[in-house]
């Protein structure tokens, strides 16, 4: 199992077995969204806010 | 003879949706890049890169990406799922309800201005309450339920003086008194593959706002009138959102060309991003004939 710091509060997260880049994670501790954007080693960061014209 | 083709997946975030799209296409051994729409660029003078695929599937958060990575591509001569003018017209309320009126389709009774004095006057023929909506925008974001002229005067000029230019297209439509629901219907081709309530207390029952999802029967009725919708939008994978009307009966409220199926996949049972990978591959293998 991979473990990342959380940009924001520094908090140690566990990422999941199967976690992909490009998936959301949320710090369990601060709540922040997170975007994993490495596998190995594994890393986050801050994932980008939501745009207006964003959705389905 | 899936190996042969190869198909791209344009993509902003892994959701759970792409992940099962990603796991349906490596579960068939189809050759698939993953295109993040962050990353890549169009050289219009050197398509080929492009024309390698035989199909790309657009999944992007944003729809003003999506919209112009297809149209590229369309340009280009790449068969997309969905085609740049289904993302037209789905993204664009406005453009959803001209096509639905244009075909009959029943639909909320819309009316759209292009100033705040000229919304006003719109509203006041409506009557009270009205919803106004943003005409590009998703997950029930910044729709306002408006019950009164004070709330109309503060909201119109909220919405010309804060918003971008697009929040100066006024789009009105009438509050329907909907049974605490909508439904949403899948739709990919010309079948419906399932439905869901999208249950809320909240008068938006959108999932993405705490709406809960419960499985629907797929009525004759219902079933007519998502191919119909989806039809006058030009076809594809959509999320066909009917609401009942107190006194219409069933209408189409809105259609969505890169849908969520986070909810209703699992509560369906249906594999729904297997199916929209097989059609995918059905456009790609020039098989599918709209």
């Amino acid at each position: 199992m991979s473990t990342v710091t959380c940009p924001e509060c520094a908090a140690e997260i566990n990422l999941e077995e199967g976690t992909e880049i490009g998936e959301i994670i949320v710090c369990s501790d601060c709540g922040v969204d997170l975007e994993v954007i490495a596998l190995n080693p594994a890393s986050v960061q801050l994932a980008p806010r939501e745009e207006e014209d964003w959705g389905e | 003879m899936h190996k042969q083709l190869k198909i791209g997946v344009l993509f902003s975030r892994v959701r759970v949706e792409e992940k099962w799209i990603f796991g349906a296409m490596e579960k068939r051994g189809i050759n698939y890049d993953r295109l993040d729409d962050r990353a890549i660029h169009f050289d219009l003078n050197d398509p080929a890169p492009w024309q390698e695929y035989d199909a790309v599937l657009e999944r992007s958060l944003s729809y003003t990406s999506g919209l112009y990575a297809l149209r590229l591509l369309n340009a280009f001569g790449v068969p997309t799922v969905n085609s740049a003018s289904v993302a037209e017209i789905c993204g664009d309320k406005l453009m959803t309800s001209a096509a639905l009126a244009r075909d009959g389709v029943p639909q909320p009774h819309n009316a759209t201005a292009f100033t705040p004095e000229a919304a006003l006057e719109a509203i006041e023929a409506f009557g009270y309450p009205v919803v106004l909506k943003p005409v590009v925008g998703s997950w029930g974001r910044l729709l306002a339920k408006v019950n009164d002229r004070d709330a109309a005067e503060a909201v119109l000029e909220h919405k010309s003086t804060l918003g971008s230019v697009q929040h100066s297209v006024f789009y009105i439509q009438e509050f329907i008194e909907k049974p605490g629901r909508d439904i949403r219907a899948v739709v990919i081709g010309d079948r419906v593959l399932t439905a869901m309530y999208r249950k809320s207390e909240h008068w938006i029952t959108n999932t993405a706002r705490g709406g809960e999802g419960e499985l629907c029967p797929i009525t004759p009725e219902i079933e007519e009138l998502s191919l119909r919708a989806a039809r006058s939008v030009g076809g594809g994978v959509l999320a066909v959102d009917l609401v009942e009307h107190p006194e219409r009966g069933l209408i189409v409220n809105e259609i969505n060309h890169t849908m969520e199926f986070h909810t209703v996949q699992p509560l369906s049972g249906i594999d729904i991003a297997g199916e929209i990978v097989d059609y995918i591959v059905s456009v790609a293998s020039k098989e599918y004939v709209s």
